[in-house]
């Protein structure tokens, strides 16, 4: 039985992020919920884009490309196409999915190619210093937002659902284990998967907002979160203000890369038979 | 030899990368390189390749590299405005050293310019177009024979160097059509990357970015045991982003020393009466079928004129340009821009024996040098 350790490289390690960051623990989600399918290795490709989220997969012993920004998505596609045969996983942050990869987010998405996406939500660029970004909530201050944040933020669970992927979901670093398991399905979902995991900044984004630390961030989390089984059960006065968690959205739709192969099959059958 | 056909130039790019060995296309449709995407979308399913149309040229960049990495040979094709938007990735393709080949058919610029009219202002946008000192390789055809041609060179150089290679057609070459006989597959000679061997490299002891004496690492497609990380940030030898100055140094170096490579090996030009030349015209891309025309006629009224046509522009042809400039008295840089090539050739035409006088002429209202410009530039300076 393969474990999370089994896929670190220990020679690559510390990692870079700050004390009380929230993305070691979904990475260690990701990784349980691997284990858990225990994939050979050498089939997983494990790509990322630019921000605090892009640097996990260089601690770990996959086949893994660190692109650049907002761009992991389309890197991924070139790959799952290429090679319909590796399970392609996607890391990516709030800023990097959301505002420059938001139309490699929204295409892959409608195409509904195989690949397993998690957007680590910590609502800021933590890796520049604390900006505002698509996901950070109105009235939130940043580096940027310096009197609150005036633009309203997006659900992008909502966006990638709209878009056409098969499976959606959200969890967050407080539920570790719930997340392991959504992951977990998103990884056995044949087609396009999107599993926002929300996560805590208490360096760039916790202090400026007086979050407090680390487990009160966690905290947050808890208190502000619903599951969608006990959403079914409250009223709209209760839900008011809550961050929808679980499984939102999973829908069986032709994956791409294999609609492409049955096309190449198809032309090749055409041929045959001319010949 | 095939037979004798009316080709497009975009149409004889597609058969040569296919010739070479493409299987995997990106692109997005821009005028005037659109035929070559058409082309690839019916061409290459047939062939087991796989052809998509992405969201933008960013992510048609994007996804060509990660194709690569699987180990297939792959294409996209813009033109000005797209090959802008690809410069960040054709940089991440150079840093990380994958072999791909950009096809942009150039078009009258700057911004949207003239789409459907010809332009050579991308010259220096192909050498230096995505930030920091990084190895490219430029190739620009002036036929629609050397566009086959050219594209496979593209593709062998791509696999031999591991750099990103850009085919530099312009308006008239992509769109013209003529009489050519292409070579058949088995008359096509074919590089193919270097990839280490399981029976000499354990996946243990396997370098990704090793700085072999030759420049050139072996790579290894996903997948095939060989697992390692692949980053556009500065790294070491194994690919890991920690990498000290001196890694560092030796990095960049060992990447901007495969243009002495490419310079050696994929350097290609062609000499048209040189022998005895005294007014020398250096011209690349459709110019250089102009002044094709214009040294043949210049050679009937007793001129002593000669072409050096550039194929490789980037290495640019330091050493021969010196040389053939050294023994004549006028050099002639007809161009498609406000003077980009005349720049480089001055830099390199000085350097032999004697002092030519190098003269510039160009052309930016999106029409072409009619043979006669070029001639009564040769008459002037004889």
């Amino acid at each position: 039985m393969a474990t999370a350790r089994d896929y670190l490289l220990s020679d690559a390690l510390p990692h870079i992020w700050c004390p009380g960051c929230g993305h070691g623990t979904i990475l260690g989600a990701l990784l349980r919920a691997i284990a858990r399918i225990d994939p050979p290795k050498d089939d997983v490709v494990m790509i990322s884009g630019i921000g605090c989220a892009g640097r996990a997969p260089g601690y770990l012993d996959f086949n893994t490309l660190h692109t650049t920004h907002g761009r992991a998505l389309a890197f991924a596609t070139g790959v799952k196409l290429a090679s319909p045969e590796r399970r392609v996983i996607v890391i990516t942050g709030d800023g990097d999915a959301a505002a420059i990869g938001g139309n490699h987010l929204i295409h892959a998405a409608r195409r509904n190619i195989g690949v397993t996406t998690i957007c680590f939500n910590n609502s800021v660029y933590g890796m520049t210093g604390g900006q505002y970004s698509p996901l950070t909530p109105l009235g939130a201050f940043a580096t940027t937002a310096p009197y609150g944040q005036v633009e309203p933020a997006f659900d992008l669970c909502e966006l990638a659902r709209a878009a056409g992927a098969s499976f959606v979901a959200r969890g967050t670093a407080h539920h570790a284990v719930a997340l392991t398991d959504l992951i977990y399905q998103a990884l056995q979902n044949d087609g396009f998967s999107f599993v926002e995991a929300i996560s805590q900044c208490p360096v760039s984004y916790g202090r400026r907002n007086k979050l407090g630390n680390a487990a009160q961030m966690l905290r947050w989390q808890r208190d502000n979160t619903v599951n969608v089984k006990a959403a079914a059960k409250m009223t709209p006065e209760q839900l008011q203000g809550k961050i929808l968690t679980g499984v939102l959205h999973h829908a069986v739709r032709p994956e791409y890369a294999r609609s492409y192969e049955q096309l190449v099959a198809r032309l090749g059958a055409e041929r045959e038979g001319k010949s | 030899m095939e037979p004798a056909r009316l080709v497009q130039g975009n149409e004889a790019c597609v058969q040569g990368a296919i010739a070479a060995g493409c299987r995997f296309f990106a692109g997005y449709p821009i005028t005037p390189s659109t035929e070559v995407a058409e082309l690839m979308a019916e061409r290459l399913p047939r062939l087991g390749g796989k052809f998509i149309q992405m969201e933008d040229e960013i992510a048609s960049m994007a996804a060509i590299i990660g194709a690569s990495l699987c180990g297939a040979k792959a294409m996209t094709a813009t033109s000005g405005p797209g090959f802008s938007l690809k410069q960040e990735n054709i940089g991440f393709a150079a840093m990380c050293e994958v072999p791909c080949v950009v096809v942009n058919v150039q078009r009258a610029g700057p911004s949207t310019g003239g789409p459907t009219a010809p332009g050579q202002g991308d010259i220096m946008q192909a050498r230096w177009g995505t930030h920091g000192d990084h190895p490219i390789v430029v190739l620009a055809p002036y036929s629609v024979r050397d566009t086959f041609d050219l594209t496979v060179a593209a593709f062998n150089c791509a696999e031999d160097l591991r750099v990103p290679t850009i085919v530099l057609l312009d308006e008239v070459i992509g769109h013209m059509r003529e009489r050519v006989e292409l070579p058949g597959q088995s008359e096509v000679r074919v590089v193919d990357r270097r990839r280490p061997d399981p029976s000499r490299t354990a996946p243990e002891d396997f370098v990704p970015y090793a700085h072999t004496p030759d420049l050139v690492p072996e790579m290894a497609d996903f997948g095939s045991g060989y697992r390692h990380h692949i980053t556009g940030l500065n790294h070491d030898e194994r690919g890991r982003p920690f990498a000290s100055p001196a890694e560092v140094d030796r990095l960049v170096r060992r990447l901007n020393g495969k243009m002495s490579l490419a310079a050696q090996r994929w350097g290609l030009f062609q000499e048209v009466a040189t022998a005895d030349a005294e007014v020398l015209v250096i011209a690349a891309g459709s110019p250089a079928r102009s002044a094709k025309e214009a040294v043949r006629s210049a050679r009937q009224a007793g001129i002593k004129a000669g072409l050096l046509i550039l194929q490789t522009i980037w290495p640019f042809p330091a050493v021969k340009v010196a040389d053939l400039a050294s023994r004549a008295r006028v050099v002639i840089v007809p161009e498609l821009n406000l003077g980009q090539l005349v720049g480089e050739v001055e830099r390199y035409a000085c350097r032999g024996r004697g002092e030519p006088r190098v003269v510039s002429l160009t052309r930016v209202d999106t029409e072409l040098f009619p043979p006669a410009q070029i001639y009564e530039a040769l008459r002037e300076v004889r």
